[in-house]
């Protein structure tokens, strides 16, 4: 577990986050709890129990009322053949972060941490950024009228304190600290699961070369990203700007081009009936 | 599979698909216009008064849906200033709903002064202000500026509602870079029909009918060949339209909103309704079937 110092708070220059271990993540959905009690999120349905009907995790998803969420993957052939992958999803705070960059009110920013939190009070729930997200993890918050997710506990890292979800997680599923540190424990951890026979096991985000310059909430799996509902090459939503606006400019000309020439033949039929 | 479908649905509903109906509608109504007003003849004033007109409501009413549409609907000034540093401006080249934002706003300033010139031109103000405003710019240079710069306001505004939902992760609007050029096409082709409709009742001739009738008919036939390529770029992600959407859009769209219309050419005003019903569809199917994609349930594997 890691307490950051006044010390990281203040100097700030390193970038922070989470690694994720979800081998050891046992589906208790403390952190979720700890999450909704620190940032006060409200209750979905007034506080009406909802089951999913089809699974054993009634939280279903991300949203802007729950910031993180115990993912509950099912992998059964049979009823006693089978395993459960638990993994606790939350924000990436990805270095190029999609939801950043389309934010048209400035609302969305890169705090002094390297985390991408979302102002509340900026914030006009125009809801790009629920789209742009390649990961799914923003939503509105329905009190509010804005979108929400994670902030990476701002508030208790400006003081010094970790983020709510990582103090809760009994089995040290979620780890805080400083991104470098964090990356050199995930290594150590895969090179221990390979070793023990887990070859399955990979990690997800870690890479500062990969996609999205990295995400600063990375994770170590045991099976494919598409099975936790991760996307295995997450992309800027500016990809397609240049190409779709090319296209449409061309549209746009050619149409212009048959207005023209509509005008023109026609004159020129009329000017041919009149001779 | 696409990464597209583990991204979150915006909730872009009922709102915004009569915005980027009415927005596409607008902004090809008064390009037309705009062509008539620098190439047309006297005869065809009609034409681009109504134009300016169709334009100009159809701003205010995109503008009015926009800001309904938000979350915080009185924080819709968000999208344009700085919050918290006025009067400096939020702008962001690379994000189409910062753009557009500004793009539909100065579309709407140029779309009410061509109005407005447009009524001078009928005699139609009581008030001085815009009588004052009008005659400025009614029949003159300043006139002809106007419509040109409003003019690609126009099209850019039917055009970056396509590229907005390109420049997305979600499935369909991401997966295709020709959304931007379908609603362009079909934003000239529902101008075009509306002003089919509209004219008459401001006095339009025969002659100009006729041309955006023809017009009419030829972007039909350009939005027909984009919304092939637009289907056929989703070949990877084709099970898509494997639900209600994709019948609509068959059904709908390119039967009842082009193939239709094409064939009832020689009656332009039934074919201009059919164009419109299938302009509205167009962004229905183009809309909710990706918004009935759930991630969680992608994720899930169900």
């Amino acid at each position: 577990m890691v307490t950051i110092t006044r010390k990281h708070a203040a100097a700030a220059s390193e970038a922070m986050g989470f690694f994720t271990d979800t081998t050891v993540c046992i589906g208790c959905k403390a952190c979720e709890v700890a999450c909704k009690n620190w940032n006060q999120l409200p209750a979905t349905h007034g506080g009406v129990s909802e089951m999913s009907g089809d699974s054993y995790d009634n939280t279903r998803k991300l949203d802007g009322t729950h910031w993180r969420h115990v993912k509950f993957i099912e992998q059964f052939d049979g009823p006693y053949n089978g395993r459960w992958l638990m993994m606790s999803d939350v924000c990436k705070h990805c270095v190029q972060a999609g939801c950043l960059e389309v934010c048209p009110t400035g609302a969305i920013i890169r705090t002094q941490f390297d985390t991408v939190v979302i102002q509340s009070d900026v914030c006009n729930g125009c809801r790009a950024c629920i789209a742009a997200c390649p990961f799914g993890v923003i939503d509105m918050n329905p009190v509010a009228g804005t979108a929400q997710k994670c902030t990476l506990c701002h508030d208790r890292l400006e003081v010094g304190l970790e983020p709510a979800c990582a103090k809760a997680c009994p089995t040290d599923s979620i780890q805080f600290g400083p991104i470098d540190e964090l990356r050199e424990r995930a290594q150590k951890r895969l090179t221990q699961l390979h070793a023990m026979g887990e070859k399955r096991a990979q990690l997800y985000g870690d890479d500062p070369n990969g996609p999205l310059g990295g995400l600063n909430s990375f994770y170590l799996l045991v099976d494919e990203p598409e099975k936790y509902g991760l996307p295995r090459n997450p992309q800027l939503p500016s990809r397609n700007l240049k190409k779709a606006g090319t296209f449409s400019a061309a549209s746009a000309a050619v149409l212009g081009l048959l207005a023209l020439v509509g005008l023109r033949k026609k004159r020129m039929d009329e000017q041919a009936s009149a001779n | 599979m696409s990464d597209t479908f583990f991204s979150g649905a915006p909730h872009w509903t009922w709102f915004i698909i009569p915005y980027f109906f009415i927005g596409g509608l607008a902004g090809g109504a008064y390009f037309l216009a705009a062509i008539l007003e620098w190439f047309g003849r006297p005869d065809d004033r009609p034409v681009v008064r109504t134009g300016y007109d169709v334009a100009a409501v159809g701003a205010i009413v995109s503008g009015l849906l926009l800001t309904v549409d938000l979350g915080r609907p009185l924080r819709f000034w968000h999208m344009l200033f700085q919050s918290d540093n006025l009067p400096a401006v939020v702008f962001k080249a690379w994000s189409p709903i910062s753009f557009g934002a500004w793009a539909i706003l100065l579309f709407g300033l140029f779309s009410v002064l061509s109005a407005l010139g447009a009524r001078a031109e009928e005699g139609r103000l009581r008030n001085p202000v815009l009588r004052a405003v009008g005659s400025a710019v009614q029949g003159r240079a300043l006139a002809k500026v106007i419509a040109a710069v409003g003019g690609l306001f126009g099209f850019f505004v039917a055009a970056y509602t396509g590229v907005l939902l390109a420049v997305t992760n979600r499935p369909i609007w991401a997966d295709s870079p020709w959304l931007g050029a379908l609603f362009v096409t079909s934003g000239a082709s529902t101008g075009a029909a509306t002003l089919i409709l509209l004219a008459p009742g401001r006095g339009a001739t025969a002659r100009s009918l006729a041309w955006l009738s023809d017009f009419d008919f030829k972007a039909l036939i350009v939005e027909l060949l984009i919304l092939v390529v637009f289907i056929a770029s989703l070949w990877p992600i084709r099970q898509v339209w494997v639900s209600f959407w994709g019948l609509l859009l068959l059904v709908g769209v390119v039967g009842a909103g082009i193939v239709a219309p094409l064939r009832l050419h020689a009656d332009p005003a039934r074919a201009a309704r059919l164009v419109l019903l299938g302009g509205f569809l167009l962004r229905v199917t183009t809309l909710l079937a990706s918004e009935g994609i759930a991630h969680y349930r992608v994720a899930l594997g169900q």
